[in-house]
């Protein structure tokens, strides 16, 4: 628990100063800030960004995050996402692409203003698993859908 | 002409805010097939919402977003007058805002 | 073991024999109305699919879809594959939420006010009702010039007639220009006509039909053999949709081409996909192919600009 509120004021410190300067049109932290996103945006595998994200943290199956997706992508260029949660108090919700050459698709920081609740369109190169994992204040939790994705037969 | 494209729709006690933005989002893992060379990788790094000038949503992404990006939040509460900007920055410096006034 | 080719012939050849066969056995029975039964012949003729009226193509298509969807209203048919797929439904009207067509209306609507740079006139000048909700009418019978005129074509001979350069047919700027276009008209049922005092508009249509209808390309498949015969059916992991109604939703932001494209575009990607020849965008024949499609879906709303896979 100590361990991940310590890793989580360590990033909310990291991004603190982000909003405050992008408000001020200034992106001074954008060498932090690019670190991250070369770290986390990382071609490889599920396990690595995983590892990357949330070190050793442990993550629990909720099932109070619903993932509203199609179950067979029409095309694999845009699958429509829907993340809604109940877990009280979720400060960020990641969206991961099992299977894609970089799995992270986005990392979403929410105030206390909004819904845990957030839609969004990716991009999946194959069948694969669609990941949601949430850091609320009592942990980690995810969810999981498996998404089919053809190539597109004769006509696709 | 900005790229972002902003509704907002008051949902009972809430408003939902949805927005669409123009940008190829390229993964730089594709080749142009005229040129057979990788088409550089260029998509939007980061992505803010701020309301009434507070930022409430921080958004990092990578290209397994689609392109043309589409977000929706759901903001609790909001008033006729306040102020939705959104704002984002892509790994080629590029950036764009827009703001929409909620009615 | 016999080719597809072959057994049309002789489905067509049995068709005359059993025709020849019972008008001898008319003309055996009834020695005296042989001439009556000579005369009634070419009423005979007129009754096989060939020779139908476009009103009569136009039920035996619809009949054809009520048996296979009977669920499927008229206007149901405007959404494609949408209306017979709940899974690829679903998708589609989560991306209809705020869909990608959209950027394209509002600059078709700038382009199409803009004026021509070397007569200073407009697009709005070239249409009636200035351009505003008139799609549903298109391809039109132009009496002048002897074809059917398409909407696309109509934008380009506008552009000619202001000393404009062509628009490339299939994606770009013509796509932009038709969606404003055809979301002005948004709706609307298409209303095709196929003009009586001209015999020219009815050969073109026929032209259409004809090439609908015909088995081409490496694979010998007619358009008619997925979007007729096997309509609701994969054909590998895709469903194949019904062309009824396949005119009316564009021009589409195809998925797959990450972009807006036009029915020709469409038309020809999909003769490729077959392995026949694909004609050029806004050619006579694709032309021809569009007024007989769209004559099929009159009554049908017009859904354009659309999304599609």
């Amino acid at each position: 628990m100590t361990e991940t509120r310590r890793s989580f004021i360590k990033k909310a410190l990291t991004f603190s100063t982000y909003p405050l300067a992008s408000s001020l049109g200034w992106l001074a932290p954008f060498s932090v800030f690019a670190k991250w996103q070369a770290e986390n945006f990382k071609q490889g595998p599920l396990e690595d960004t995983l590892k990357h994200l949330f070190k050793d943290q442990k993550i629990t199956d909720s099932k109070d995050i619903a993932i509203k997706i199609p179950t067979i992508a029409e095309n694999g260029a845009v699958v429509p996402i829907t993340v809604s949660s109940t877990l009280p108090d979720v400060r960020t919700v990641s969206i991961l692409v099992a299977k894609n050459p970089v799995p992270l698709a986005a990392r979403f920081e929410l105030s206390p203003e909004l819904d845990p609740f957030i839609s969004a369109r990716l991009k999946m190169a194959e069948t694969s698993e669609v990941i949601v994992i949430t850091e609320t204040g009592s942990g980690l939790y995810s969810a999981r859908q498996l998404v089919k994705v053809t190539i597109g037969g004769c006509g696709g | 002409m900005s790229s972002i494209k902003i509704r907002a729709k008051r949902i009972d006690d809430k408003t939902q805010i949805r927005m669409l933005i123009t940008h190829p989002m390229e993964t730089g893992r594709n080749k142009d097939p005229k040129t057979n060379q990788l088409i550089p990788a260029h998509h939007i790094q980061e992505l803010t919402l701020s309301h009434n000038g507070k930022v409430i949503v921080n958004c990092q992404m990578g290209a397994s977003i689609s392109k043309d990006p589409y977000f929706a939040f759901m903001l609790k509460g909001g008033e006729p007058g306040d102020k939705i900007k959104i704002e984002w920055l892509d790994n080629l410096a590029n950036k764009d805002s827009e703001e929409h006034v909620l009615k | 073991m016999f080719s597809n080719n072959y057994r049309v012939c002789c489905a067509y050849l049995f068709q005359i024999f059993a025709c020849v066969q019972s008008l001898k056995k008319v003309r055996a029975a009834y020695p005296s109305i042989a001439p009556c039964a000579l005369l009634l012949s070419p009423l005979l003729l007129a009754s096989l699919p060939l020779q139908a009226g476009p009103q009569q193509d136009q039920q035996q298509f619809r009949e054809h879809y009520r048996q296979l969807f009977p669920q499927l209203q008229l206007q149901d048919y405007a959404n494609g594959i949408y209306a017979i797929d709940p899974v690829a439904r679903e998708s589609w009207l989560a991306i209809e939420e705020f869909p990608p067509y959209e950027d394209a209306i509002d600059q078709g609507e700038k382009l199409f006010s803009a004026p021509f740079p070397k007569t200073g006139r407009h697009y709005a000048d070239c249409f009636p009702n200035h351009g505003i909700g008139i799609a549903h009418r298109y391809p039109k019978w132009d009496k002048d010039k002897g074809e059917a005129v398409t909407l696309a074509k109509a934008l380009n001979d506008c552009r000619e007639s202001n000393r404009e350069q062509l628009l490339d047919a299939e994606k770009g700027d013509i796509t932009q220009l038709l969606a404003y276009m055809a979301y002005t008209s948004r709706g609307k049922t298409i209303e095709i006509v196929i003009p009586e005092d001209d015999p020219r508009a009815l050969a073109a249509y026929q032209q259409g039909k004809d090439f609908y209808y015909r088995r081409q390309g490496q694979l010998n498949f007619a358009c008619a053999t997925c979007h007729v015969q096997n309509a609701g059916k994969r054909i590998r992991s895709e469903i194949l949709s019904a062309s009824l109604g396949h005119t009316g939703n564009w021009p589409t932001y195809r998925l797959k081409w990450g972009e807006m494209g036009t029915l020709h575009r469409r038309f020809r990607e999909c003769l490729s996909q077959i392995k026949a020849e694909a004609q050029p965008a806004q050619s006579a024949i694709l032309r021809n192919l569009e007024y007989f499609l769209s004559f099929m879906s009159n009554g049908i709303p017009i859904t354009g600009p659309s999304t599609r896979k």
